[in-house]
C-alpha cells in the first residue's frame, strides 16, 4: 500500500473581502466572501516551506529521499524550486528534487510521480508540495477567484493514511487559461467556453474514466475532492459525474480560500481527509491541459494527521486586508516611492557561504562551553574557542521576543516593520523581523515561532531568510 | 598598559568649526577650510605649511579620502592618513593625533573631522542592506534595542526621552554654530510622526554637513601658541559585542560605554566621574541613547536616569551639564566632524568662550561617542593645565 503517510496544509493569514476590491471606475462587483492572499513576503516558495514544515511536524527530516515541488508561480524560470524547498526544511544533501510547472495539474501529477517513485522503490519517503500565488489583473474577475495557499504530503508506504489505489489520466490541447513568459498576469479565454469545452467536460472526462477502470461507481465515495474554477462550474462537474452536490462533494470553499492553482485541489483533499472517516473512499480529480482523477483509500492511521495545522486551522487564523491598495503593494501591482526590486540585488557568493544559516537557519553551538549562538562564529562569543561548534537547526524551534521595534522608516510595504531581538529557545539571539502580526501584540517575552519568507527583492529576485510570527495555537 | 602614557602629555591649542547645517552650497572643501583657518587663526598659526607635521583625519562618506584634506588644505610633503570607526571616527582621528605627539615624534599635528552626507539625496541615514541576511535596517531601530527591556525594567517611557530632546534643543539655540536653533515642548515630541518606536522625529538627531578642526602640540610648547590652553588627560576607544547577537546582552545598557568609560577614567585618574566632570558631550543620536549613556558612564545609578533628567541635573545650570552646545540633536550629524564639534564645545568651555552657554568654573569636560550596531563607543577627557 503506498500513499499519503502525512499532509500538512498552509494558508496566509490575510484575506481580501470582496467589497474591498472597490469599483475602480468600473461597474461595483460587490459581494459577499473573500479570498486568501499571501504577504507581501510570501510566495510559493515560502508557503511551501510553511506547508511541508507542518507536515514534516513529529517526522524525522532525515527520512525524506524526494522533494517535488508544483506550482505555476515560483519566481525563476531557470533554477529549481525543489531544492530551495530541500535546503530550506534542512533535509539531506542527497534528496532527489524536481519541480513539476506550467499547469493546474502539476500538484496532483506531482502526487502520482511520488506514488510511482515509492512503488517502484527507487525512494521511500517523498515530500511532494504544491504551491500557487498567481496574479491576475487587477479588479479582474480572476483576481477574485484566485486564492494562495500550499498543501504537502509525504509519500510512503508504512502507516499510510490514504492510499491510492487507481487513477487515469487525459492529456488535452487547449488555449484557456495562459500566461506567457514574463506577462504579469494569469489571461483566460470567455470562461463558458473555457468551462465548457475545458473544465468540465476534461474532468467529468476523467472522472468517468476512473470510475470504469476501476469498476467503481460514483456511490462507492464517501467525497468527491476536485479542482473548479468557479462555485457554479464546480458544481455542474458533480451533477454530470453522478455525485450528490449536498452530501458527496468537498466544499470547494470559494469565498473563503480562492483557487489556489496547482494548490487547488491539494489544498481540498487536506480539508477531506481532516474530515475523513477511516475505511472510506475519496475520489480527487483536477483540471489543467487535460485532467486527472484518483481513487483514494482512508485507512485508521489518518486520524493522528488531525493534530496537524490544517485547512480548517488555517481558516480560522485570518486577517482582513481592509485596503485594496496594500494588497496591490502586497503584489508589487503599483508604484510607490521605495522599489523593492531596485538596487543591485544579493551577491551570489555570500548567498552560497551563508545559506547553511540563511536558508536552513542553522545556527552554532559551542562543543566547549555549549553556548549557542547565531549567526556562524569562527571563535566561540563566550569561551573563545576556536573552530569548535556543532551546526543545529534553529527553524524549528520557537523563541521569545528580548527587544523590538516598530520601524516606519524603512521602507515597508506594511509599516511599520517590526523588527525584533529573538532569542531562540537554547539561547542563540537573532536580529530577526516579525511577520504576520501587529504592533498591538508585540511585547517582550511574547513566544515567537519562525517562518521562511522574503526578506527583500533587490534587484528583482526574491531573497529569503527567516522571520519570527507569534505563536498561534 | 601604561594609563598614564597619555594624560598632560598633549595640548589643544586651537580650534575651529564650520557652521553645521544642511550646506547645499558648501563642499567638503569649503567646510574644512572654514575649520581649519578659524584653527589656524585660533592658535595664531600663519604658516601652516611649515608648522603642521602631520595631518590625522576621519570621514565616514569622503569622496576622496585623505587628497580630499591635503588638497584642500594644501598641506603636501606629510603624513595625512584618514581613519573610520563608526560614529566616533572624529573621536579616533583625534586619538591617533595624540599618540602621534605623546610618542615625541611630531610636535604639532592637525585633526580634521568631516562629513557631507548630504550629497546623497537622502534625508536621514538611508536604510541600510547588508548582504543577503540583510533585512532593511536603520540606525534608529538599532538604538531602539534597548528601549522595551529599559523602559519596562525601570519604568521610563517616551516623556523621559522627550525631557532630553526638549533639553538639547533649547541649549541649541544658544549655539551659534548649531542648525537646529528653535525650542520645543515635551508634547511636541511625544506627538511628532513615529520614525522606529520609541522614537518620533524629535527623539531622532538629522543628519548634516559639517566639519571641525583641531590643532594639538606638545605640552612643551602649549605656551607658545598661547596661554589658555588644554591639555589632553585621556582618549579611549572600545568594541563591544554585536547587542543584536551576543547570547548575554541584557538590553539596559550599551557595552561599548562601559568599556571604554573605564579606559578613559583610569587614563584621566578619575574615580567619581559625577563630581569630578564639570561638563560632557554625549552622543545624542537618538534621546535613549543619551539616557543610557548617563547611567553607563557612572554619571548616576542604573535606572535613576529618569530622575535626574527631571531633576534637570544635565540642564546647562545643573549639576553636571550635558550636551551644551545642544549636541547631535541641533548640530546634526556629519559623523567623521561630530567628536571633534563635541571637542570644540568643550575646549570653548574650559577657555570659558562660551558665551550664554557658559558653565562656570568647568574645569574637566569629556566628550563622548556611540556607534555602529551600535559596537563602538570613543571618548575624551580635557581639561585645564
Amino acid at each position: 500500500m503506498v500513499g499519503i503517510t502525512s499532509y500538512g496544509a498552509y494558508v496566509p493569514m490575510f484575506r481580501l473581502p470582496f467589497g474591498a476590491i472597490g469599483a475602480g471606475g468600473r461597474k461595483a462587483s460587490g459581494g459577499s466572501g473573500e479570498r486568501s492572499v499571501a504577504n507581501f513576503d510570501e510566495d510559493s516558495v515560502t508557503m511551501a516551506v510553511a506547508a511541508a514544515t507542518n507536515c514534516l511536524e513529529g517526522i524525522d527530516r532525515a527520512s525524506v529521499d524526494g522533494v517535488l515541488f508544483a506550482s505555476t508561480s515560483y519566481a525563476f524560470k531557470e533554477k529549481q524550486g525543489a531544492s530551495l524547498v530541500a535546503k530550506a526544511l534542512d533535509l539531506r544533501r542527497d534528496v532527489v528534487t524536481a519541480d513539476f510547472a506550467d499547469s493546474l495539474r502539476a500538484g496532483t501529477t506531482a502526487l502520482r510521480a511520488a506514488v510511482d517513485s515509492v512503488k517502484a522503490g527507487s525512494a521511500r519517503n517523498v515530500l511532494v508540495i504544491a504551491s500557487d500565488c498567481r496574479v491576475a489583473a487587477p479588479r479582474s474577475a480572476l483576481e477574485r477567484a484566485f486564492g494562495d495557499g500550499a498543501a504537502a504530503f509525504l509519500i510512503g508506504d508504512t502507516n499510510v493514511a490514504a492510499a491510492f489505489e487507481q487513477h487515469h489520466f487525459i492529456a488535452d490541447e487547449i488555449i484557456d487559461v495562459w500566461r506567457t513568459e514574463g506577462a504579469p498576469y494569469v489571461k483566460s479565454w470567455e470562461d463558458r467556453f473555457v468551462v465548457e469545452h475545458g473544465y468540465a467536460s476534461n474532468t467529468v472526462e476523467a472522472i468517468k474514466g476512473l470510475l470504469k477502470k476501476a469498476g467503481l461507481t460514483p456511490k462507492d465515495f464517501a467525497k468527491a475532492v476536485y479542482y473548479g474554477p468557479d462555485a457554479r462550474s464546480h458544481g455542474g462537474v458533480a451533477r454530470s459525474a453522478g455525485f450528490d452536490p449536498k452530501t458527496q462533494v468537498q466544499d470547494p470553499l470559494f469565498g473563503k480560500l480562492g483557487n489556489a492553482g496547482a494548490a487547488f485541489a491539494p489544498l481540498l483533499l487536506v480539508a477531506a481527509l481532516e474530515e475523513s472517516k477511516p475505511g472510506s473512499k475519496l475520489l480527487l480529480a483536477n483540471y489543467g491541459d487535460g485532467a486527472e482523477a484518483f481513487a483514494i483509500a482512508v485507512t485508521e492511521h489518518v486520524a493522528k494527521l488531525w493534530t496537524r495545522r490544517g485547512v480548517k486551522w488555517h481558516l480560522e487564523r485570518r486577517a482582513e486586508l481592509g485596503d485594496y491598495d496594500k494588497y496591490l503593494a502586497f503584489r508589487n501591482l503599483q508604484p510607490s516611492e521605495f522599489d523593492r526590486r531596485s538596487g543591485q540585488g544579493v551577491s551570489a557568493t555570500v548567498h552560497f557561504r551563508d545559506r547553511n544559516e540563511d536558508i536552513s537557519f542553522h545556527g552554532h553551538k559551542c562543543r566547549k562551553c555549549g553556548t549557542e549562538q547565531f549567526p556562524f562564529q569562527r571563535v566561540c562569543f563566550k569561551c573563545f574557542g576556536r573552530d569548535n561548534f556543532d551546526e543545529i537547526r534553529l527553524s524549528d524551534r520557537h523563541g521569545k521576543l528580548m527587544s523590538f521595534t516598530f520601524d516606519f522608516f524603512a521602507g515597508s510595504p506594511d509599516p511599520p516593520l517590526i523588527v525584533t531581538t529573538t532569542e531562540v529557545d537554547g539561547g542563540a539571539r537573532v536580529y530577526l523581523q516579525m511577520t504576520d502580526a501587529s504592533p498591538k501584540e508585540v511585547k517582550l517575552e511574547l513566544p515567537v515561532e519562525f517562518t521562511f519568507r522574503k526578506i527583500h527583492e533587490y534587484g528583482g529576485t526574491p531573497n529569503y531568510f527567516w522571520k519570527c510570527t507569534p505563536v498561534r495555537q | 598598559m601604561n594609563h598614564d602614557a597619555i594624560r598632560d602629555k598633549v595640548a589643544i591649542v586651537g580650534m575651529g568649526c564650520c557652521k553645521f547645517g544642511e550646506n547645499w552650497d558648501k563642499s567638503p572643501e569649503d567646510m574644512i577650510v572654514e575649520a581649519a583657518f578659524e584653527a589656524y587663526e585660533d592658535a595664531g598659526i600663519d604658516n601652516p605649511q611649515e608648522r603642521i607635521e602631520a595631518v590625522f583625519c576621519g570621514a565616514v562618506y569622503p569622496s576622496k579620502g585623505t587628497a580630499e584634506v591635503a588638497d584642500a588644505l594644501k598641506l603636501f610633503g606629510k603624513p595625512v592618513s584618514m581613519t573610520q570607526n563608526y560614529c566616533a571616527t572624529g573621536t579616533d582621528a583625534f586619538r591617533f593625533g595624540v599618540f602621534s605627539i605623546a610618542c615625541g615624534l611630531y610636535d604639532t599635528v592637525l585633526v580634521v573631522g568631516f562629513d557631507k552626507p548630504k550629497d546623497r539625496g537622502v534625508s536621514g541615514p538611508s536604510a541600510v542592506t547588508a548582504g543577503v541576511r540583510g533585512l532593511p535596517m536603520t540606525p534608529a531601530g538599532w538604538f531602539s534595542l534597548c528601549a522595551a527591556k529599559y523602559f519596562e525594567t525601570y519604568g521610563a517611557g517616551r516623556e523621559d526621552l522627550a525631557r532630553i530632546a526638549v533639553k538639547n534643543h533649547h541649549n541649541g539655540t544658544l549655539a551659534p554654530k548649531s542648525m537646529l536653533k528653535r525650542e520645543i515642548t515635551v508634547d511636541d515630541v511625544l506627538k511628532a510622526p513615529m520614525i522606529s518606536w520609541p522614537f518620533g522625529v524629535y527623539d531622532c538627531c538629522a543628519q548634516s554637513d559639517g566639519a571641525a578642526v583641531a590643532v594639538l602640540t606638545k605640552r612643551e610648547l602649549a605656551r607658545s601658541f598661547r596661554d589658555d590652553y588644554v591639555l589632553v588627560k585621556a582618549v579611549a576607544i572600545a568594541l563591544a559585542e554585536n547587542p543584536q547577537s551576543d547570547p548575554s546582552f541584557d538590553f539596559l545598557r550599551w557595552k561599548p560605554n562601559v568599556y571604554a568609560a573605564q579606559q578613559a577614567y583610569k587614563q584621566a585618574g578619575i574615580s567619581n566621574p559625577f563630581k569630578e566632570i564639570d561638563i560632557a558631550q554625549v552622543h545624542d543620536c537618538f534621546t535613549l541613547t543619551e539616557l543610557l549613556t548617563y547611567e553607563d558612564l557612572g554619571f548616576c545609578e542604573k535606572g535613576s536616569a529618569k530622575d535626574h533628567i527631571a531633576n534637570g541635573t544635565f540642564a546647562l545650570d545643573g549639576e553636571l551639564p550635558v550636551n551644551t552646545d545642544g549636541g547631535l540633536k541641533t548640530f546634526g550629524h556629519p559623523t567623521g566632524a561630530t567628536g571633534v564639534r563635541m571637542l570644540y564645545e568643550n575646549y570653548k568651555q574650559l577657555q570659558g568662550k562660551a558665551d550664554r552657554r557658559q558653565v562656570k568654573n568647568a574645569t574637566l569636560a569629556l566628550t563622548h561617542n556611540l556607534g555602529g550596531a551600535p559596537q563602538t563607543c570613543g571618548m575624551t577627557i580635557i581639561g585645564t593645565p
